[in-house]
């Protein structure tokens, strides 16, 4: 099927501005009688419903957590980027575009990154007007800070505590149009089903996680604003609530999923500590900007970091990367420090760490302003490994953190699906195969506060408002199946619990299809996720009943989804015969070990259609066109 | 890294209306290295193998920042650590033979779903009261054309670091929300772009906390000493000295209708 990305014509620099201006308009009376459902309340549904509940739209919004201020946004740390060149040092809209598509190793949409740069600006005046308390500088000014992958000073921060500002801003924006009656909210309430009617998306089959009950809901136009699918690792940065089921549940029902193989690996993260672990725990990248990565030139040393002298010190990124240093992108500083590992220089438990070391920084800023500067993440360090980042080394490894790909979008942000919307890290579409640091708030933000306000109205034109209510057989069809998907889950009554089953998945795909993956590992894991999604219907034990409130039954909706979703994950890897950005193909290197793309053949995203059988799905190509860049070989050194 | 033998009393409950009782939970080999969290993913794990209901609690992010977790450990929530919320508390903080007494967060305003699971929804419509700047998306000025005092944005960013987590309510003998809701209206309140909305925001809020049924502050501080993100006692005197220039305000000058609203 070829895919139309509604790229509007004209030059770069001028296609979202004609686009607003070509987009449709509603009235605000009849504005009114349009339902938009939410799904999601990170940055992306808490912007988005509060800025259509503000155009007159009629907002339903859900989420699973027992308030709309906890999604995961809320856990991002670092900073927002935005071409605000408050610092005059050089940066622009198209300084920003360009790194944006280059850090993504070329495997993004001009048209889209473009306009995220250009919108970037806005996020930040919008923020600040919230109420949100941004970093300053004595002059009052806001402070920026640099972050990985970039030259130039355009990170905005609040502490270590960016995404949580930022989401209380937009919840408070949630929050103020809750209380004039243009949202109606609906928390600890989970998405299980999309409903689509004659092609186009009509809404949503819920379970309210407290009863137990499920219910129909009917819009004219769905947002998916539910975050990233990091969780199929099972151990990842994210929180223990991520997941798959509502972009997942969305394929099944016709959505293309696109490049499922671009997922990040971020470098700094506290290591594996035995295996109870439920999650890991990210060191914020902004520690780059003082600490140095090192591991021991000597394979096996187990001396104390403080006993190894200088000289037997590999400061790797700097050798490697010179110009960059220990501020190079997450993939390349994540399989630096795997190489480190992979060749018997890790160190800390099961040698799978390297170090991160402020020594040389606290001695010339003093520890004070080093305190300042990360007080809250040395603490946090402190009391999950017991040790004191001011005394020694951080002891640090990668990890799962985001995930580039996702449901397929157009300009306008929808699906394949008429009438499907997808926004923040549940679509693919602006960080090609891989995403900078401080760029996913920048995202959400753009998706819900900029972009979808302007281009819903397409969409809506073309339906007349509420012509579908959950009266029609597709929701009481839609409600039976999902009964009688809890009732199968709770009778089988098997002898292991879901967690265990996540678990190995986890180390399954991690192992195969984690920072390196071959095609002999995938073909591997593409026959052991069949063997263990039928152990999982056959063997699953959930305690409980499905009329009341049981985590257990959530996760376990979850896991099964997850189940399904490896399999896609392993196949796109598998059929993009490249490396590129987050997806590393060890067959794919220059001698160098750097990522060998291959622009000739794979200068497409992949976005695969579901066809009733896992193993088969229908690959559709979207060709990437650059008429602004250069395509070149990322070089960070 | 050694292993612990514990011994649980856990709050058991079934739904918000059926009667509660303590569970004994015997907590053997838990890795010291393991969070409180994890101890409870252990003891779970153990549970359901034996065909047993797991123990219900609140979590989500794990690392002290989306205010999920709810726990009150030993008569204190979050548990003995200073400024540790449940999921960031690690085992190696306990040792061998202690038993732990492990309870929901406690207040009329949170009633109780299930085991160590609350509802602390009645926050949520706190903030709807008046937690918020009312300005359009869109409309806004450059960021910097508003220069705001460094120690003036600290102090908000201070107050804006309160993870709505509820310990202050369970920690205070009164259930009062004064901490909590201190933190909110006085980060907006001290910030040039909240002040229009001020005396709205003020009355709305700590009238909306009065109808929800928290109660009244008597200036013990247990909430500061439990929050886990050490917010200070004194946006509860700035509250209430808003709160006092608000109500004269208000009766001086009348606020219309504006004032009411969020439930
Ligand atoms: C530890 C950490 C630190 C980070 N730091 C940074 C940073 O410094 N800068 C940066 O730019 N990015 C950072 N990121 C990435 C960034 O935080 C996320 O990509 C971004 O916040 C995602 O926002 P979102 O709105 O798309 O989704 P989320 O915030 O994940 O929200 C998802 C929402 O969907 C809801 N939901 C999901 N499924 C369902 C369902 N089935 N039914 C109902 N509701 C559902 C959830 O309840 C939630 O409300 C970080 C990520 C992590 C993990
Ligand atoms: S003031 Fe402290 S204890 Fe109270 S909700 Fe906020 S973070 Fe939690
Ligand atoms: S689980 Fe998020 S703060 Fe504890």
């Amino acid at each position: 099927m070829p895919l139309d990305s509604k790229i509007p014509s004209g030059p770069l620099a001028d296609k979202w501005s004609k686009h607003k201006q070509d987009s449709k308009l509603i009235n605000p009376k009849n504005k009114r009688k349009f339902t938009v459902i939410v799904v999601g309340s990170g940055l992306a549904g808490s912007a988005a419903a509060a800025s259509l509940a503000e155009l007159g739209y009629k907002v339903k919004c859900f989420c699973f957590q027992d308030s709309p201020r906890r999604a995961h946004s809320i856990a991002a740390q670092g900073g927002i980027n935005a071409a605000k060149n408050y610092q005059n040092d050089g940066d622009s809209t198209y300084r920003l575009f360009y790194d944006t598509i280059k850090g993504g190793d070329f495997r993004a949409r001009e048209g889209n990154v473009y306009r995220l740069a250009e919108v970037s600006a806005n996020i930040i005046d919008q923020c600040v007007a919230q109420g949100v308390p941004f970093a300053r500088e004595y002059g009052g000014m806001l402070a920026n800070r640099s972050f990985g992958g970039a030259q130039v000073s355009r990170t905005f921060y609040a502490r270590g505590q960016t995404g949580q500002q930022l989401l209380l801003g937009a919840y408070s924006a949630l929050n103020k149009e809750i209380a004039n009656g243009g949202v109606q909210m609906y928390s600890r309430c989970e998405m299980l089903e999309l409903v689509t009617v004659d092609g186009h998306t009509k809404g949503i089959i819920t379970r309210d996680l407290v009863t137990g009950k499920v219910e129909a809901h009917a819009g004219d136009t769905v947002l998916l604003c539910t975050g990233g699918y990091g969780n199929v690792f099972y151990l990842s940065t994210n929180a223990m609530g991520c997941n798959v089921t509502a972009t997942w549940r969305a394929h099944k029902k016709g959505a293309f999923f696109a490049n499922p193989c671009y997922t990040q690996i971020h470098p700094t993260c506290i290591p594996v500590s035995g295996d109870y672990q439920s999650k890991l725990t990210l060191m914020s990248e902004s520690l780059r900007n003082d600490g140095r990565v090192w591991a021991p030139k000597k394979q096996g040393d187990t001396r104390h970091p403080k006993d190894i002298p200088e000289d037997e010190r590999d400061y790797y990124l700097e050798r490697k990367y010179p110009s960059f240093g220990n501020l190079a992108p997450r993939d390349i500083s994540s399989r630096a420090a795997k190489e480190a590992c992979d060749d018997g220089r890790g160190v800390g438990p099961g040698g799978r760490g390297v170090y991160l070391d402020f020594a040389e920084a606290i001695q010339q800023f003093g520890e004070n302003t080093i305190r300042e500067r990360y007080g809250n993440l040395f603490d946090m360090y402190e009391r999950i490994t017991g040790e004191s980042a001011y005394k020694q080394p951080m002891r640090i490894y990668p990890a799962v953190h985001y995930t580039m790909g996702g449901l397929w979008v157009d300009y306008n942000l929808m699906s394949n699906l008429p009438g499907l919307h997808v926004l923040g890290e549940a679509n693919f579409s602006d960080h090609g195969a891989n995403r900078l640091g401080a760029s996913a708030l920048m995202q959400g933000l753009a998706d819900g506060y900029f972009v979808i306000p302007t281009t819903i109205a397409n969409y809506l034109v073309t339906q007349k408002p509420g012509s579908i209510t959950t009266d029609h057989p597709e929701f009481k069809k839609a409600l039976e199946d999902i009964k009688a998907k809890t009732n199968r889950l709770l009778s089988i009554k098997g002898k292991r619990s879901v967690d265990s089953f996540h678990r190995e998945l986890g180390l399954l795909v991690w192992d195969k299809c984690g920072m390196a993956r071959t095609r002999e590992g995938l073909t591997e894991a593409l026959e052991k996720i069949p063997a263990l999604r039928d152990e999982f219907w056959n063997n699953v034990t959930i305690p409980g009943s499905g009329d009341a409130f049981n985590q257990e039954l959530e996760k376990a909706g979850r896991v099964a989804d997850f189940l399904e979703f490896a399999e896609l994950l392993c196949i796109d890897a598998r059929h993009r015969e490249e490396s590129c950005g987050g997806h590393f193909r060890s067959e794919y290197q220059y001698e160098d070990g750097e990522a060998k793309r291959d622009d000739e053949n794979f200068t497409y995203a992949a976005a695969w259609g579901y066809t009733g059988d896992f193993a088969q799905p229908e690959l559709n190509k979207e060709e990437l066109k650059f008429e602004e860049v250069h395509l070149a070989v990322r070089s960070y050194k | 890294m050694s292993n612990l033998n514990l011994q649980l009393k856990v709050w058991r409950q079934s739904s918000a209306n059926a009667k509660g009782t303590f569970q004994e939970i015997e907590a053997r080999d838990i890795p010291d290295h393991a969070s409180f969290l994890e101890m409870m993913d252990i003891v779970n794990e153990r549970m359901i193998a034996k065909g047993e209901e797991p123990v219900a609690f609140d979590h989500d992010c794990r690392e002290g920042i989306c205010g999920m977790c709810s726990m009150v450990i030993n008569g204190v929530p979050h548990g003995p650590e200073k400024a540790t919320t449940t999921c960031q508390l690690h085992m190696r903080k306990f040792k061998t033979g202690d038993t732990i007494w492990v309870e929901p967060f406690r207040a009329r305003a949170f009633p109780v779903v299930k085991d160590l699971v609350v509802d602390r929804s009645a926050f949520d419509r706190i903030q709807q009261a008046g937690g918020f700047v009312t300005v359009r998306t869109g409309a806004p000025q450059d960021a910097n054309a508003l220069p705001i005092g460094k120690d003036v944005a600290d102090a908000a960013m201070d107050a804006a670091a309160c993870i709505g987590c509820g310990a202050c309510v369970a920690a205070c003998k009164n259930a009062s929300a004064m901490l909590y809701v201190g933190a909110k209206a006085g980060q907006l309140n001290s910030l040039p772009q909240g002040q229009p909305e001020k005396t709205r925001r003020t009355l709305g809020m700590v009238r909306q906390m009065d109808k929800e049924g928290f109660g009244n502050c008597t200036n013990q501080y247990e909430c500061e000493a439990s929050c886990p993100k050490e917010i200070k006692r004194n946006w509860i005197g700035k509250l209430n000295r808003d709160y006092a220039v608000s109500a004269a305000v208000e009766a001086v000058v009348g606020l219309g209708n504006a004032s009411s609203g969020g439930d």
